[in-house]
């Protein structure tokens, strides 16, 4: 297949920063940091779309998976995560994986979701696991929260592939500060 | 001038809604060498303004941006 090109767009200002004067011209990446607290249905959605699109427009993103964010990067296959039975029973109200996220409300015991994933196919919209994966591919990096993995008892094997060594609370903190945007979501 | 130059890849977004026209672009143009050419066909209405920006961002070329009837067509070249 051909295309002819008669109205050629001119590049815009490639370099940002040109008109400020204290800039030394150097182009600089900027950078998205969200912080994943949330493990609900359409949270997991926004985090997961704003990732994806800021990766695809060269960003350099990386998410921090706490609480019940972090439910979101346990493998499809776990169905009980923790040791203790407090941790257990927390896994077992709020199935791991993000496919099992649940809407904050109009649940309906899975209804919800189930309507909310069925018109999300309809309409072309991809569901958060599928961004999820794209978001990987395009290079944004998963980090999960170390206080949260040791109180949920969620172990390193049973979260998904290409997911980075856990770091604390003062790693998040510096990312955040080094960042252009960031989002608690 | 009128230069005619082969498209290299097509991403068929038709159907798709936001953000996937755009990640899926970003995630073919990755296979692409410098000064290729890729097309997109989508139907999101949005896709017109959030192509035009994500050209902007990333510096890739947005050469032809034209729709036939529910159609919309890209052309990209690749910075």
């Amino acid at each position: 297949m051909t295309t002819t090109l008669t109205r050629p767009v001119l590049p815009p200002a490639l370099v940002e920063g040109l008109d400020d004067p204290e800039s030394d011209g150097a182009v600089k990446t900027k950078e998205l940091v969200i912080v994943a607290e949330s493990g609900d249905l359409e949270r997991t959605w926004a985090t997961t779309i704003l990732a994806s699109t800021a990766a695809a427009g060269e960003m350099k993103v990386s998410i921090f998976f706490t609480f019940w964010g972090l439910f979101a990067l346990v493998r499809p296959e776990v169905r009980v995560t923790g040791t203790n039975w407090m941790q257990k029973m927390l896994a077992v109200m709020n199935r791991p994986g993000i496919d099992h996220a649940k809407l904050s409300k109009l649940n309906f015991a899975g209804m919800g979701p189930w309507m909310m994933k069925k018109l999300a196919k309809q309409y072309g919209v991809a569901e958060p696991r599928e961004l999820l994966e794209m978001s990987q591919a395009l290079g944004v990096r998963l980090i999960p929260c170390q206080m949260s993995m040791d109180m949920m008892g969620i172990t390193r094997d049973q979260l998904i592939d290409g997911v980075e060594e856990p770091v604390g609370a003062a790693t998040a903190l510096e990312l955040m500060t080094g960042a252009s945007a960031t989002l608690f979501i | 001038m009128t230069v005619t130059t082969p498209v290299a890849k097509t991403v068929d977004a038709r159907g798709l809604s936001c953000p996937l026209p755009i990640v899926k672009t970003a995630l073919a143009i990755r296979e692409l060498a410098s000064g290729q050419l890729i097309e997109v066909l989508a139907t999101d209405p949005g896709s017109t303004k959030d192509f035009t920006a994500w050209a902007k961002t990333t510096g890739n070329l947005l050469v032809e941006s034209s729709v036939d009837g529910a159609v919309f067509r890209y052309v990209l070249i690749k910075k």
